[in-house]
């Protein structure tokens, strides 16, 4: 692999043990940044309006973006269509830290993925198995988190991917050698990262948490599942005091292990963001991009 | 006998930072709380990279902060990569925030732009040799005291120094398997040793 890879990778390492929280405005930005985010996420409309609002939702303005990237000193990300390698060129040429290859967006694509490995910015893809971690890290991702829900304030569906990757990564692990072929046919993946997870025991790039996060507690859950950082979207900015809850979801992050601090983190945080159970919508965004 | 580092832990690139001094054959305490600097007796301690800003908020609010500075002024070892460096610095180029301040320096941060600016180069580091450098939205100093000891430059700019327990490096050794600069701190940290019990 080239060095360029290898650097985006490393920035996901940067990022471990952190939340990279959804801003819609510098000042949000700004609140988040100060809040604790390790990262923040530019996009016009968080995904709990973008799922009540519907139509078709886009790339957000690059002056949106830009405004950010002014506003803080942390790493931008901004999402992409599935597919939409022309909005991906045009936040690699405003510099964006990192691109999310976004369900959370409507696909512009229904077959192929972005080829990330065309860019010099950093991917991030969303996954609920390990076959589509894989498969966006043969196409360039280097940074994976699971898809769950995105908007809903249920973390059911993170739960689920996480789980699943890890039992799938320890399926792999206990697998001999000489049978690796043909998981590698049934997951539909190149062998040679299939090699590297029964060598290694996990992925090849950091994988982060995302989708329905809502609280210090739903953090601290990803973290003990395996979690290397969390994504908060809507959970921050949807409730009712988002400092005060971005800046417990940070330190529940860091003190995943320790259930007195995170006692203390869960009082008084205001309302949090009304959920949506996953029984309960229409459109399931996970499903979107395989 | 088996040193023991103390390696922050409260967000970033800790794990790689352990990985690297196991190597070494150290032993490793992962600090996330004041009980962890207490029940340990501490020979060295990494501050890793990660977002200086959030190490920074969580170093005060999980009650670190003091202890950590104490520890470090009265002389412990301490290894500062990338956003460990900018926790040490006296002075950061176009912003207010004074974290540590211990080491008399000027840093600034992102100082190579965004993440098309990071990149990876080898460059000499002390008397060691040509050194892998990995530097990832990286910060460089700017300036330094007389009383600081400049340890690597890459394209004119300072990247590396060290000002008596403190060494600090602008890019990421352990995102290389190349050791030579936590064989350079865990020597510094052996010196300490023989002094104090001298």
């Amino acid at each position: 692999m080239n060095n360029r890879y290898e650097l985006n990778k490393n920035l996901a390492q940067m990022l471990k043990g952190g939340v990279i929280m959804d801003v819609t405005t510098a000042e949000q930005a700004r609140i988040a940044q100060e809040a604790g985010a390790c990262a923040v996420m530019a996009l016009e409309r968080i995904p709990a309006d973008i799922r009540s609002a519907g139509g078709v939702s886009r790339m957000s303005d690059p002056k949106m973006i830009k405004s950010i990237q002014d506003a803080v000193s942390i790493p931008v990300m901004a999402k992409v269509r599935i597919g939409h390698f022309a909005e991906a060129q045009i936040l690699e040429a405003i510099e964006i830290d990192y691109i999310d290859e976004s369900e959370v967006l409507s696909p512009a694509d229904d077959t192929f993925h972005i080829d990330k490995t065309a860019f010099s910015v950093p991917f991030v893809c969303g996954a609920k198995d390990l076959g589509e971690a894989l498969r966006r890290i043969s196409e360039g991702a280097s940074m994976i988190r699971t898809k769950g829900e995105p908007g809903t304030g249920d973390v059911v569906q993170a739960v689920r991917h996480m789980r699943l990757i890890n039992q799938q990564i320890r399926m792999i692990q206990n697998t001999r050698a000489d049978e690796l072929f043909q998981l590698a046919k049934d997951l539909q993946v190149p062998y040679d990262l299939v090699q590297l997870v029964n060598e290694t025991g996990k992925l090849p790039v950091v994988n982060f948490a995302a989708g329905g996060i809502a609280t210090p507690a739903d953090a601290a859950l990803m973290m003990q599942l395996g979690a290397e950082g969390v994504f908060v979207g809507s959970g921050i900015f949807k409730s009712g005091n988002p400092a005060k809850r971005a800046q417990a979801i940070v330190k529940a992050v860091t003190n995943y292990n320790d259930a007195k601090l995170l006692a203390e983190l869960s009082e008084d945080l205001g309302e949090a963001m009304v959920g949506i159970n996953e029984q309960e919508i229409e459109l399931l965004m996970a499903q979107r991009g395989v | 006998m088996k040193q023991t580092i103390g390696v922050l832990a409260v967000q970033g690139a800790f794990e790689e930072h352990i990985k690297a001094l196991k190597k070494l054959d150290t032993d490793c305490i992962e600090i996330r709380k004041p009980s962890d600097l207490t029940n340990h007796s501490l020979d060295g301690l990494v501050l890793p990279g990660g977002e200086s800003t959030v190490i920074g908020k969580l170093l005060r609010e999980l009650e670190l902060f003091e202890p950590i500075k104490k520890m470090i002024i009265e002389g412990l070892p301490v290894l500062g990569t990338c956003a460990g460096l900018i926790l040490l610095a006296s002075k950061i180029t176009e912003d207010e925030t004074i974290h540590f301040g211990t080491m008399n320096m000027v840093a600034r941060r992102n100082a190579y732009g965004r993440q098309l600016g990071s990149f990876v180069t080898e460059a000499e580091f002390d008397a060691c040799g040509k050194t892998p450098m990995v530097f990832i939205r990286a910060p460089y100093i700017e300036s330094v005291g007389v009383d600081v000891e400049i340890l690597a430059r890459v394209d004119n700019h300072i990247v590396a120094a060290r000002q008596n327990n403190m060494v600090v490096t602008s890019f990421h050794p352990e995102l290389t398997a190349d050791l030579t600069v936590h064989q350079y701190f865990l020597r510094l940290v052996q010196q300490k040793a023989k002094t104090c019990v001298a």
